[in-house]
């Protein structure tokens, strides 16, 4: 499903982020990446749907090499993957319901359709009955579990979620973390950064360990 | 294909959303001030010449015979003009019947009855086949040389002489377009640009998520192209105000000179040129902007 080899990222003007960094998730996996501040994990999970670009080695996503999409391709990964991003990048001018509907507005279904995705997203993370509410009135955790009802809603066969638990208290990221695995269990791959180390002891099937940008362990399942 | 006239559809909804608030609404109304001058300026003109036309419909020349000019210089005169080809017809007016058309004239009749005798000449109204400017001249200038002819008056100089001050209003006014709808562009390339700038975290969003660039620029265009087919909508609007306005007074002066002239809107094919063409300046604007701003 995900194929680094060899890949390295070097910023413009910045040292190297990612170094000599390969392994490979199979479909259905439930994986962490995860590494102090700065590590690089951050950098790894925008490689995927080519945020970033790698500077060298190839990132192989559903077979394809996403580092040397051509930029007019690119929109067409994307919508086939679910995006859970670090500041959420929720829209705090928009319901709660036009937050989910975002990305159906550019996939193919009709306005019933769209309408029924958005509600069964909003279902399973349990934001069902909040649609018509600002994402400011939201909690962390709920404003989280939004992100991940917009980041499911095109029914992805890969999620990819950066630090989704932080600044949340505990009873909040392990509800999130339960989100995670209940669409893994029913066949969603899942590939979760985090710098807390407590949860992926909890939940941790498949662990990449990143430090100072080289892949210290996890390479090959354990 | 259904899926694409959604997508279409769906851009033109939310622009004709953001169009209907309060900032594109004014837009739309500056738009409409600044194409509703040339526009109007052109109604105008087309009316004068609607007025100039009417008017030479039939250009003639006048051709005056010396007072002393016998019967048989007169006879030898008709004549020549009806053996001339450039010539469609020629009428003889005796020096009687000119005085008789003067003295029922309103207001000069008082002064030709006091004339002692008949001042005017004899005289031949001649029109001309070929109606051009040039080819009057040309004529005038001969019929000038005949013997017994004094004068030659071209009755369609006036008219010439508006023709050709229409067409420097004319070029004026085609500059003016020009101008203001360079000032068009302008306008929709700031809204398009403030509209940008405050959909920019949407627009990052959509970008991150999978949509592509033609899905972000769509909405600008429509609201471009809509906020100038607005704009030449009100222009149309102040114009045909403008004309009602006047026509007030222009009936007043047209019936003292017991004509029903009125001044005219534009025609349909002019008005929804006006439209249109505001339309596709303001999607011009659009494009420029998103160009510019959108990466
Ligand atoms: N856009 C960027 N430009 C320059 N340097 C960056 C950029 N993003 C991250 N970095 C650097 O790359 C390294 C890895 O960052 P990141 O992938 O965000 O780590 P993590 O997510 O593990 O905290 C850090 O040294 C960081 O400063
Ligand atoms: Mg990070």
């Amino acid at each position: 499903m995900v194929s680094f080899s060899a890949v390295a990222k070097r910023y413009p003007g910045g040292e190297e982020a990612l170094r000599e960094v390969s392994f490979s998730i199979a479909a259905g996996e439930l994986a962490f990446v995860t590494g102090r501040s700065g590590a690089g994990k951050s950098t790894l999970l925008k490689l995927i749907p080519a945020i970033e670009r790698p500077s060298a080695g190839s990132v192989l996503v559903n077979g394809q090499n996403v580092g040397a999409l051509k930029r007019t391709a690119i929109p067409y990964l994307r919508r086939n993957l679910g995006l859970v991003f670090q500041d959420q990048k929720l829209l705090y001018d928009r319901s709660v319901y036009e937050n989910v509907m975002l990305p159906l507005a550019f996939s193919d279904h009709g306005p019933r359709e769209a309408a029924r995705r958005a509600r069964a997203a909003l279902d399973k993370v349990g934001l069902l009955g909040r649609e018509k509410a600002n994402p400011i009135q939201l909690s962390g955790g709920e404003q989280q579990r939004l992100a991940i009802a917009r980041a499911v809603v095109n029914r992805p066969s890969l999620l990819v979620a950066d630090e989704p638990t932080a600044n949340l208290d505990a009873e909040s990221a392990a509800r999130i973390l339960e989100i995670f695995v209940a669409f893994n269990q029913v066949g969603v791959t899942v590939l979760i950064a985090t710098h807390d180390q407590s949860l992926v002891e909890r939940y941790g099937e498949r662990v990449l360990r990143l430090a100072d940008g080289r892949l210290a362990s996890g390479a090959t399942p354990a | 294909m259904i899926a694409w006239l959604r997508q279409h559809r769906r851009a033109l909804a939310g622009a004709i959303a953001r169009l209907a608030k309060a900032s594109g609404l004014a837009s739309a109304i500056v738009i409409g001030v600044a194409l509703s001058l040339p526009a109007g300026g052109y109604a105008l003109l087309e009316n004068l010449r609607g007025l100039a036309g009417r008017l030479t419909l039939e250009p003639r020349l006048s051709v005056f015979l010396r007072p002393e000019a016998k019967r048989a210089e007169t006879e030898a005169l008709g004549a020549a003009l009806r053996a001339d080809a450039r010539i469609a017809a020629a009428r003889f007016v005796p020096r009687e019947e000119a005085l008789r058309e003067l003295k029922a004239t309103e207001g000069i009749a008082e002064v030709v009855a006091a004339l002692e005798r008949n001042p005017l000449p004899d005289a031949f109204v001649v029109s001309a086949k070929d109606q051009g400017a040039a080819a009057l001249d040309a004529l005038a200038a001969d019929l000038r040389r005949l013997p017994a002819v004094v004068h030659v008056q071209a009755d369609a100089d006036w008219a010439r002489r508006l023709a050709a001050l229409a067409g420097i209003a004319r070029l004026a006014l085609a500059f003016l377009a020009a101008l203001l709808g360079f000032a068009l562009i302008a306008v929709t390339f700031n809204t398009i640009r403030l509209q940008i700038l405050t959909r920019r975290e949407e627009i990052e969003v959509s970008r991150l998520i999978g949509a592509t660039d033609a899905f972000i620029r769509r909405p600008f265009y429509y609201l471009g192209l809509l906020q100038g087919l607005a704009g030449g909508g009100v222009a149309l609007a102040i114009v045909a105000t403008g004309l009602a306005l006047l026509n007030g007074e222009v009936r007043v002066l047209a019936e003292s000179y017991g004509s029903a002239f009125r001044l005219a809107f534009l025609g349909p094919v002019d008005a929804v040129a006006v439209v249109l063409l505001s339309g596709l300046l303001g999607w011009l604007g659009a494009f420029l902007s998103v160009s510019r701003h959108l990466r």
